[in-house]
């Protein structure tokens, strides 16, 4: 069996790819409800009225969508020029300690300006920090040719235990009763609420509109030129002119920087204060939304809104049913397995011997 | 008259629309030469890979010594005694000559090697064939000519009695060439069958029996060499009459564009710029000649920008050459790199893009670091239009293109500046190579008119035709280090021969 190149891509099958994907992945995930003793039908219609059933589930969607949408914007800079970058996770944690320092209470940390001045500050601290965090891991990547997969993903380990040790540590708010827990961001920096009686944040907003600026850049920009020629070939892309360290450098600055603000919007929009549950994973699952999403950053808005109401829409079918809510990771998994199963299938042909 | 060696009939392939092979029926008798000539893309490589099992053949059988070949089975051609030499050689360098050899022959459940066996058989066939070697010496220490005749003993050590040889002569100075058509004959005296694919015309005469041409998938000729001339062969290839290329002397050569003393560049492999001074004036065409990887890599890369000078000097219009390509471009450097699929061109950006790539940073085409699309657009259809490139339209992904359109875009890069000055200096890096006729001729009309404009051109290539077809001064390169360029008349084939092996020339050269 092997693949040949398809000299061309039919329209219908751009349009069946990715219904077939979707058709695939509800039949491996139904046999996996089946198997836990649960009406399929009712699974799924539980499912998708926990997620988009009603403006409270729309508006739970919309919050786990924000640092959803920030960290599949950093895996989506960052991969279209080849940067692996799997350090989102520890990106995210250290913009959101950093905001911490910055806009914290006055317990040690923070400062006491006016709060026009201390937001952006706040943002700008998260964003380097995230930033600085990747840069390490990019320049050793380009000079020394060091893997950028590997050295990302320890650093989230060690970035967690550095996490951990400060929230046990000088960070640790005094009134949390021993809980590790940092002091809490100061009320006036906390983003408003879209919605009354509901979670969803105005940080929503950033991210769209941050979503909106990467594809203008990439479409538009110069820089957006030389992230593309250098992801798809450095070496043409170096004849061209294009300067590829300095470009991957950027590159990595930027994906850095939107996982750090991943991190601060979260404890801002949502949380107030960071702890070391306040992110399941959004770091890792940003990757697999870029990847949903082909690495266009308005199909990252898509994306993350889809992956957020699975998660939300099983929490809510589990407390209903006997389905574990884990079916949720499931269906996320096998979607990108499907999708990228699909998307080769429309640029190659299956052939038997 | 004997049955034939080797009997296809009918072969057929297809690969999405393109028909690769159509309806090949091809006899190979013993002690015969049979050359496959045809352009790339003629479906030469598609043919021998179906006789070699590596494709399974739509249709058509295969029949070698009287019985049926089983299609999609490398070890039953192995075994029905067919060997092949590769282009590119499967050697493994840290290991021996007798290493090399032996491998793949012995069970992995033999316990022991039997190597003082092998090594006489080794010796044996080496003798019979005429093809000395030493058996323990290693493969990387071995120059290109011997590293074939060890691919050959590799085949023939396995017993094989039909030799394909792909190419054979694309990486051999002429003399190297010259030997391999010898060893061609002994072999052929011993009763060995061989197909000599190729796609030189002279060479192609002077050392086979029987020609065989293909054009576009089909056999379209089969003759015995005698007789035929070149340009019969060369009209059955392309379809239609060819005129050759003819160098026609300068109008007139100018100052020096570009000037190397003594230039040295760090060593990419064995590739690098030990000592070199050139120098290239306007209205003129020096040629490289060498066999590939004696430096001219690092030669193309230095004068395109992105290789760094180690020592000496080098100055493009009186001042010190730029490591930038965007500043060589600016200045009126027009760049040809070798490799158009992974370096001229980004493959999966539209032609548009790759268009304008060269100069996306000037004031042509960016604006306070956006990119003004409708300039660059604009810019871009006229390098499709004015440089022929057919094959698809400003957003087609660039990978899409034929090889020579791909060639054609590049070169339309590089030729055709925003504000409509003629280059400088042009560098041309095998500009030709891998090209079909039609586009051949296009490229090398492209660098004349280039040069008549007042451009100074320098072409690097393997072929050796080319160079003394285009080149006004002739200099070769080896080892890291170039002759003095002298004019095209003052060389004989022999000597560039000899000076691409290293062997200092006669007129006392340091090679």
């Amino acid at each position: 069996m092997r693949l040949e190149k398809r000299t061309q891509t039919s329209p219908l099958a751009l349009l069946l790819a990715p219904l077939g994907a979707v058709g695939f992945t509800l039949l491996v995930s139904a046999l996996l409800v089946l198997w836990a003793g649960a009406p399929v039908a009712r699974t799924y219609a539980l499912l998708l009225q926990g997620g988009f059933g009603s403006v409270f589930a729309w508006s739970e969607t919309l919050t786990r969508a924000v640092p959803l949408i920030l960290t599949g914007l950093a895996a989506t800079v960052a991969f279209r020029a080849r940067l692996f970058n799997i350090g989102a996770e520890g990106q995210l944690y250290a913009g959101a300690l950093a905001a911490v320092a910055v806009g914290g209470l006055h317990g040690g940390t923070g400062l006491e300006w006016s709060p026009w001045v201390l937001f952006p500050l706040m943002l700008l601290a998260a964003a380097l920090a995230g930033a600085l965090l990747l840069l390490g891991p990019a320049l050793m990547k380009s000079r020394l040719g060091v893997d950028e997969v590997v050295t990302t993903l320890l650093l989230n380990f060690i970035v967690l235990l550095g996490v951990s040790a400060l929230l046990d540590g000088p960070m640790k708010d005094p009134l949390s009763l021993g809980w590790p827990q940092s002091v809490a961001l100061q009320d006036t920096l906390e983003l408003s609420k879209l919605i009354a009686q509901t979670r969803v944040h105005t940080g929503l907003l950033i991210a769209c509109g941050l979503a909106v600026a990467l594809w203008l850049l990439f479409k538009y920009s110069v820089l957006g030129f030389d992230i593309r020629a250098v992801g798809a070939n450095a070496r043409a892309a170096a004849f061209a002119g294009v300067p590829v360290t300095r470009t991957v450098v950027l590159v990595a600055l930027l994906s850095g920087a939107l996982a750090g603000l991943a991190g601060a919007i979260e404890v801002a929009g949502r949380t107030g204060y960071v702890t070391m549950d306040m992110s399941p994973g959004y770091g890792y699952s940003g990757i697999v939304i870029a990847m949903l999403a082909a690495l266009h950053p308005l199909g990252v808005l898509a994306a993350s809104v889809f992956v957020a109401g699975v998660l939300v829409g099983a929490d809510s079918m589990s407390r209903a049913i006997s389905v574990p809510t884990y079916i949720a990771d499931v269906i996320v998994a096998a979607s990108l397995i499907s999708v990228l199963v699909a998307t080769l299938l429309t640029q190659y042909r299956v052939r038997l011997k | 008259m004997t049955p034939p060696v080797l009997r296809l009939q009918g072969i057929s392939k297809r690969f999405g629309k393109l028909l690769a092979n159509d309806d090949i029926s091809l006899d190979l008798h013993a002690g015969e030469v049979l050359a496959l000539l045809g352009e790339n893309g003629a479906g030469k490589s598609t043919l021998v890979s179906i006789l070699f099992g590596h494709y399974v053949a739509d249709a058509g059988r295969i029949e070698a010594f009287g019985r049926p070949l089983p299609p999609g089975d490398p070890k039953a051609a192995l075994a029905a005694g067919i060997g092949m030499v590769h282009q590119h050689f499967t050697l493994a360098d840290n290991l021996s000559v007798l290493d090399n050899v032996m491998l793949g022959t012995e069970s992995l459940w033999q316990p022991f090697s039997r190597r003082t066996a092998a090594r006489a058989r080794l010796l044996d066939v080496a003798q019979r064939f005429g093809l000395p070697v030493q058996p323990d010496a290693p493969v990387a220490s071995l120059s290109v000519g011997e590293r074939q005749r060890v691919e050959i003993l590799k085949a023939l050590y396995r017993g094989a009695r039909i030799l394909i040889l792909d190419e054979p002569t694309a990486v051999l100075t002429p003399q190297e060439s010259e030997a391999l058509f010898q060893t061609l004959g002994q072999m052929v005296a011993q009763g060995l069958s061989i197909i000599f694919i190729s796609h030189k015309l002279g060479e192609v005469l002077r050392v086979s029996d029987r020609v065989a041409v293909l054009r576009a998938g089909k056999l379209v000729a089969q003759a015995p060499a005698a007789g035929t001339t070149q340009a019969q062969l060369a009209q059955w290839m392309v379809g239609h009459a060819v005129a050759q290329a003819r160098r026609q002397a300068p109008l007139k050569v100018g100052d020096a564009v570009c000037t190397l003393a003594n230039a040295a560049t760090a060593a990419v492999g064995r590739d690098r710029l030990a000592n070199v001074s050139l120098e290239l004036r306007s209205g003129e065409i020096v040629a490289i000649a060498g066999v590939s990887g004696n430096g001219q890599v690092a030669l193309a890369e230095l004068l395109s920008g992105t290789r760094a000078l180690a020592a000496g000097s080098a100055t493009l219009l009186g001042a010190p050459l730029a490591a930038r390509p965007g500043r060589l471009v600016h200045q009126g450097v027009a760049r040809i790199p070798e490799d158009r699929h992974s370096v001229g061109v980004v493959g999966d950006l539209p032609l548009w893009e790759n268009a304008v790539s060269e100069r996306l940073r000037s004031a042509d085409f960016s604006r306070a670091q956006w990119v003004r699309r409708g300039a660059a657009q604009r810019h871009a259809q006229r390098v499709l239009q004015s440089f022929d490139v057919r094959g698809g339209g400003l957003h087609t992904a660039t990978r899409a293109l034929s090889g020579g359109n791909m060639q054609k875009l590049i070169l339309g890069r590089a030729l055709l500046a925003p504000d409509g000055r003629p280059p400088r200096l042009i560098v041309a890096h095998q500009p030709t190579w891998g090209l079909d006729i039609g586009a051949v001729t296009y490229v090398q009309q492209q660098l004349v008119a280039a040069r008549d404009a007042g451009a100074a051109v320098l072409l690097i290539s393997d072929d050796l035709d080319e160079v003394l077809a285009l080149g006004d001064r002739v200099a070769v390169m080896h080892g890291g280090h170039l002759t003095d360029a002298r004019p095209a008349q003052d060389w004989t084939r022999e000597a560039i021969g000899l000076a691409m092996a290293g062997v200092a020339a006669a007129a006392g050269e340091p090679a």
